[in-house]
């Protein structure tokens, strides 16, 4: 079988799928095949924190799909990530069935606690695995659509866009913390017990839901580096660059903005559903607004409009986060800042756009 | 999903595209327009025609209303009042921007605006799909035809050698060809132009006259310029704008021993001086 022209000139996107597929392999392996005792077993925690790390590659390539080829500088798409997030978790939430703490068959713990006696509309259907995977991505994209529909149209851009997602994202997080909302208030949604009848503990299922969010990032980045090499790509960088042009030229701007911001949105959305299982748990901080700000900062450190950069990044800043939030939990965010200044000041392409610059000139 | 994306199916657009009635000779016509910019009048009941085929200059002092006058007949700027005909039968005050362009419009800005990381046969590739529905944007490849289109097209602007470089690399003459390559793969009847020669060496100014005339003819074509020395050499009809109204209209010789433009030049002089 041959690869398609624009897979085959994307090297670095080559490499990327390459480092995917020994990873699907090499992890699962380590996990389960390796003797816990041998220094080379990878423990179950490593490989969610792994699987984690894969779930935020993706948010950050649905990021670069916008703002790195589009021009929109979107800061509020944890908002995206956490509403898949929350339909994923209401399925794994109606998967416990009267396994809750209080018991109740018919509702989840939290209702009953609110003393509320039956499930409200907007909970129906998420008992079926179908239906809630389907909203995974008819949430934050129809969310997507309508916001932008409205502000592409009135032709909001630059800072005042930015600004304007960052208050869809904290709105969200608001109505989110109240109970009266049905999603758990502050505490969201928790306990999860297992998915499709699969314990979701299990070694067994971490590596499956590890290799799931390898082989979503590899879908993702495939679907996006996909459309960028298309004509409509072309499109997307004229309207980056000089808007009036494409509208001279004949495009639609507006509805092509709306229609990417949307599958941006809609990849944001799996990111969370992934990541809800893997982490147990899904509150209404994910949409705090600097959860948006960091992926926005990944993708500026990792190189913006290069699609690899956005994984790179997300993978490198999340596993400095990690290793600095355990030795020095206080000093992560003055590390953030100070990092993303750094990058803007001597790698205003980010890592990959330094990379390719040195290799242009060797 | 897939009813949206039928609904969005346009990056096109729905409205059909009627062939253009310049059965009268007249391509374009604007009639008592006029705009007002915070009560500034830019435009004061302005009346024009352009003829089908026709080559048209268009001068006047800074600030006369010329680029102002472009963007209410690409539907940039909605006038206050007016009327603005595309033929017979398209009123251009009723469609927006892309749907002027898709119906035989080109524009070429003041400034030169081609999109600079791609190259110069990805730009007119854009320039090229401008009229297409979504999902013939969904490709990655060039057919026979749009090729051979693409190579005219180079050939006539004169960046054949070209073709592979980005737009950002090449020197600021031959992005204005680039820009008017762009339009013309459109196959525009109307072609408006604004200032095309700031900025260009003499051996450019040259060879983008020749370009513009040889388009005369098989499109209208519209030049706003600056450049007197240019302006004879393309055009045998001009017309003046000043303070958003026609002053005058005539051959350059004519315009240029008329008082009234003298003096309205020789007044931009002094304010500039
Ligand atoms: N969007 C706008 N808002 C307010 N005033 C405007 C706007 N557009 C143009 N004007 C004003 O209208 C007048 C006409 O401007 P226009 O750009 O059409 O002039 P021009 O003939 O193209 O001049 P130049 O030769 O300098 O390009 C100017 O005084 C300008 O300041
Ligand atoms: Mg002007």
């Amino acid at each position: 079988m041959r690869l398609p022209a624009w897979l085959l000139s994307d090297r670095a996107g080559l490499a990327l799928l390459a480092v995917l597929v020994v990873l699907v392999l090499v992890v699962p392996a380590l996990n389960l095949l390796v003797p816990s005792d041998h220094p080379l077993h990878l423990s179950a925690y490593t490989v969610t924190l792994l699987g984690k790390y894969l779930c935020y590659a993706l948010l950050a390539i649905s990021v670069d799909l916008v703002w790195g080829y589009m021009g929109i500088l979107s800061l509020g798409h944890a908002a995206f990530f956490a509403l898949g997030g929350y339909c994923f978790g209401m399925y794994l939430m109606r998967q416990i069935g009267a396994r809750g703490v209080y018991g109740n068959p018919d509702l989840p713990d939290f209702m009953v606690f609110l003393n509320w006696h039956e499930l409200p509309w907007y909970w129906q259907g998420f008992d079926q695995f179908w239906f809630a995977a389907l909203m995974v991505l008819a949430v934050p994209g129809l969310l997507a659509f309508v916001f932008g529909w409205f502000a592409f149209r009135s032709r909001v851009s630059g800072v005042y866009l930015s600004i304007i997602t960052q208050a869809l994202t904290y709105a969200l997080m608001l109505a989110f913390f109240r109970n009266e909302m049905g999603f758990g208030g502050n505490n969201g949604l928790t306990d999860f017990k297992e998915a499709l009848g699969v314990p979701l503990h299990a070694d067994g299922t971490r590596t499956v839901l590890f290799g799931l969010s390898a082989l979503a990032l590899a879908g993702g980045y495939l679907a996006c580096r996909w459309l960028v090499s298309t004509r409509l790509g072309r499109v997307l960088v004229a309207i980056r660059d000089c808007e009036p042009r494409a509208r001279f030229l004949g495009y639609r701007v507006e509805r092509i903005k709306a229609l990417v911001f949307t599958f941006s949105a809609m990849l944001a959305g799996v990111a969370g559903a992934l990541y809800v299982p893997q982490v147990g748990i899904i509150n209404p901080g994910e949409f705090a607004p600097l959860n948006s700000i960091e992926a926005v900062i990944w993708v500026a450190i990792g190189g913006r409009g290069t699609l690899v950069g956005a994984v790179v990044g997300a993978v490198l800043v999340n596993y400095a986060k990690t290793w600095l939030t355990g030795a020095l939990p206080e000093a992560w965010l003055f590390a953030l800042g100070g990092l993303f200044v750094a990058v803007t000041l001597l790698l205003p392409q980010g890592l990959i756009g330094w990379l390719r610059r040195r290799e242009a000139a060797a | 999903m897939s009813e949206l994306i039928s609904e969005l199916d346009a990056a096109g657009m729905h409205t059909p595209v009627e062939p253009v009635d310049a059965s009268h000779g007249i391509l374009l016509y604007l009639e008592e327009v006029s705009v007002t910019f915070d009560g500034f009048k830019a435009i004061d009941k302005l009346s024009l025609y352009i003829g089908d085929g026709e080559l048209r200059c268009i001068i006047g002092p800074n600030g006369a209303g010329k680029t102002t006058m472009m963007d209410i007949i690409t539907g940039k700027t909605k006038p206050d009042a007016g009327r603005v005909f595309f033929g017979q039968t398209v009123d251009l005050l009723k469609l927006d921007e892309p749907a002027i362009a898709r119906i035989g419009i080109g524009r070429k800005f003041q400034k030169p605006t081609v999109i600079e990381p791609l190259t110069v046969l990805e730009n007119l590739e854009l320039a090229m799909s401008g009229a297409k529905r979504l999902r013939g944007l969904m490709t990655t490849r060039l057919t026979g035809a749009e090729h051979d289109r693409i190579a005219a097209v180079l050939e006539q602007v004169g960046l054949l050698e070209q073709a592979r470089r980005r737009a950002g690399v090449l020197a600021h003459g031959q992005k204005q060809w680039l820009e008017i390559g762009m339009l013309l793969i459109q196959e525009p009847r109307l072609l408006l132009v604004d200032e095309p020669v700031a900025g260009m060496t003499p051996a450019e100014m040259e060879r983008t006259a020749e370009l513009l005339r040889s388009l005369a003819g098989a499109h209208s074509v519209v030049v706003v310029e600056h450049d007197m020395g240019f302006v004879r050499s393309i055009a045998d009809w001009v017309t003046v704008l000043h303070q958003g109204r026609v002053l005058a209209e005539g051959a350059l010789e004519d315009l240029q021993a008329d008082p009234r433009v003298i003096e309205v030049y020789l007044g931009d002089d002094h304010a500039a001086g």
